[in-house]
């Protein structure tokens, strides 16, 4: 039995065509995806996130919790509101799931963890604070009477679309800079997302989720699906987790450096596994110059060696394909390698791990 | 619901078959095939001259979700191949039975009726 999320009925009634995406029965487009992708980038669409899970932590000794939870570093939480993206690692330096992580106050952090990841995450987490003995309360948000639905409105005019709607988050949201989310009553809204656009992702009481949705849709955001949501976050360079990265696999190889604080003395679950291994592989970008389309799992061959492709698609705003891939130190923007699609090579450029972002190709 | 055209036959791994006045047949993918694949961004033909076995993988569409293998529904001979459908593969989107991906002379023109008429498809594509 697939599991819904509460906006379940206003997808169908959209025509979507729905997916199994792990385990859950969501949208992969409501006709056609590049349109979809193309409206991000150029105006405003919405997505349906609420098979996500929010994680709200409480208690006093949040803080230390999550420093040693965490690959990144809490203490660069010090003004409210500010989000924090991080790995999550087992004691073998694996990532056991990646999430951004909201400073609320002192005594309350907000987590917003992969849908397909939550039970597992949630049973670490608790698993963690027991054995460390902290003061700190974990409840998952996804379900039941307090349940919040997730909504991502994405798009350089997302912000204007949403105050159409909701005008009271206006006052609140009006200042906030990338990264950082505001509470306004029973709202939250928070200025990040997963395309390289501008927008909010709003939580919001479930039971407000398909009214609100509606408004949106009657103000002009477009409906946009999970393909969409995969192809944009592509091209942003974004890292999707069970693709790009996963329990065996070290942050350091997936590009994820930036977000692994290990310079300081303070210690996290699998910083020893982490400073024993360094980095092993070069995480990049990959330009097909052939006709075709990279996908996860295609081998790369280069000069250095072997590496693979470990997400590809078509890139809507290159209008060629694209892929992130792992390979073989040494490997440099610039450098021409081949792909093995169905065991003909193809020709690639190396590129940095990233190809659009506000509206505009970047490489 | 798809478009299921009444003068075609098909293979239920969703190409469909015309059989021309000269003898040869020309193949492409059904709009169930084209919808459930989404946009499509990439379209690989055979080459003409070179012979295939029924069911046999024979052309590839990618949309931007997924590669699907497109099959040989019987055994023959690529006469001709679509370039007009590679060049914009956007098209088979906007009608599948026009954008046709490439004809072959069959083998044995009795195959034909090993194939799916309309409304066996129709029955394919509504279990999909």
């Amino acid at each position: 039995m697939l599991k819904k999320t509460v906006l379940n009925s206003a997808h169908r009634a959209l025509g979507a065509r729905m997916v199994d995406f792990g385990g859950w029965d969501m949208p992969v487009n409501y006709g056609s995806q590049i349109e979809e992708h193309h409206a991000v980038r150029k105006d405003c669409g919405m997505f349906d996130v609420s098979h996500m899970c929010p994680v709200d932590l409480t208690g006093a000794e949040c803080r230390p919790f999550l420093s040693r939870l965490v690959a990144n570093d809490v203490a660069k939480l010090t003004v409210p509101g500010k989000a924090l993206y991080s790995a999550m690692l087992n004691e073998a330096g694996g990532v056991i799931d990646d999430l951004i992580i909201y400073f609320l106050s002192d005594t309350r952090f907000r987590i917003v963890v992969n849908a397909g990841t939550a039970d597992k995450d949630l049973a670490w987490m608790r698993a963690r604070a027991a054995e460390w003995q902290l003061d700190v309360t974990i409840t998952p948000r996804r379900d039941g009477a307090n349940a919040l639905a997730i909504i991502a409105v994405q798009g350089p005019n997302a912000r204007a679309r949403v105050w159409q709607v909701l005008p009271q988050l206006k006052a609140a949201s009006e200042g906030l800079k990338p990264f950082f989310a505001a509470e306004v009553d029973r709202y939250f809204i928070a200025s990040t997302g997963y395309t390289g656009e501008d927008g909010f992702e709003i939580m919001l009481p479930a039971t407000e989720a398909e009214a609100i949705w509606q408004q949106l849709k009657d103000a002009g955001v477009a409906p946009c699906g999970l393909g969409a949501r995969d192809t944009l976050r592509l091209e942003a360079g974004m890292n999707l987790y069970g693709q790009d990265m996963d329990e065996s696999v070290s942050p350091l190889d997936a590009g994820l450096a930036w977000t692994v604080a290990m310079k300081d003395a303070r210690d996290f679950v699998g910083k020893s596994a982490l400073t024993a291994a360094g980095q092993q592989k070069a995480f990049l970008g990959l330009v097909l110059l052939d006709k075709g389309v990279l996908r996860g799992h295609q081998q790369v061959i280069t000069k250095q060696g072997n590496g693979e492709i470990t997400s590809g698609s078509f890139s809507p705003t290159l209008q060629q394909s694209i892929a992130l891939a792992r390979l073989p130190l040494g490997v440099a923007i610039g450098d021409e390698v081949e792909v093995d699609i169905r065991g003909k090579l193809l020709k690639a450029k190396v590129t940095k791990p990233v190809f659009a972002r506000n509206g505009k190709a970047v490489i | 619901m798809s478009n299921v055209p009444a003068n075609l036959k098909y293979a239920a791994s969703h190409e469909w078959v015309l059989l021309n006045a000269d003898g040869t047949v020309t193949v492409g993918i059904t709009d169930h095939a084209q919808e459930a694949l989404g946009d499509l961004v990439f379209v690989e033909l055979p080459e003409a001259g070179a012979h295939y076995a029924a069911e046999k993988e024979i052309a590839v569409v990618e949309s931007v979700k997924a590669a699907a293998d497109v099959y040989a529904p019987l055994a023959g001979t690529v006469t001709e191949v679509n370039q007009a459908a590679a060049d914009a593969p956007e098209s088979v989107n906007q009608d599948a039975y026009a954008a046709w991906l490439f004809k072959m002379t069959p083998d044995n023109v009795a195959d034909l009726d090993k194939l799916l008429d309309a409304a066996a498809y129709q029955a394919v594509a509504d279990a999909a």
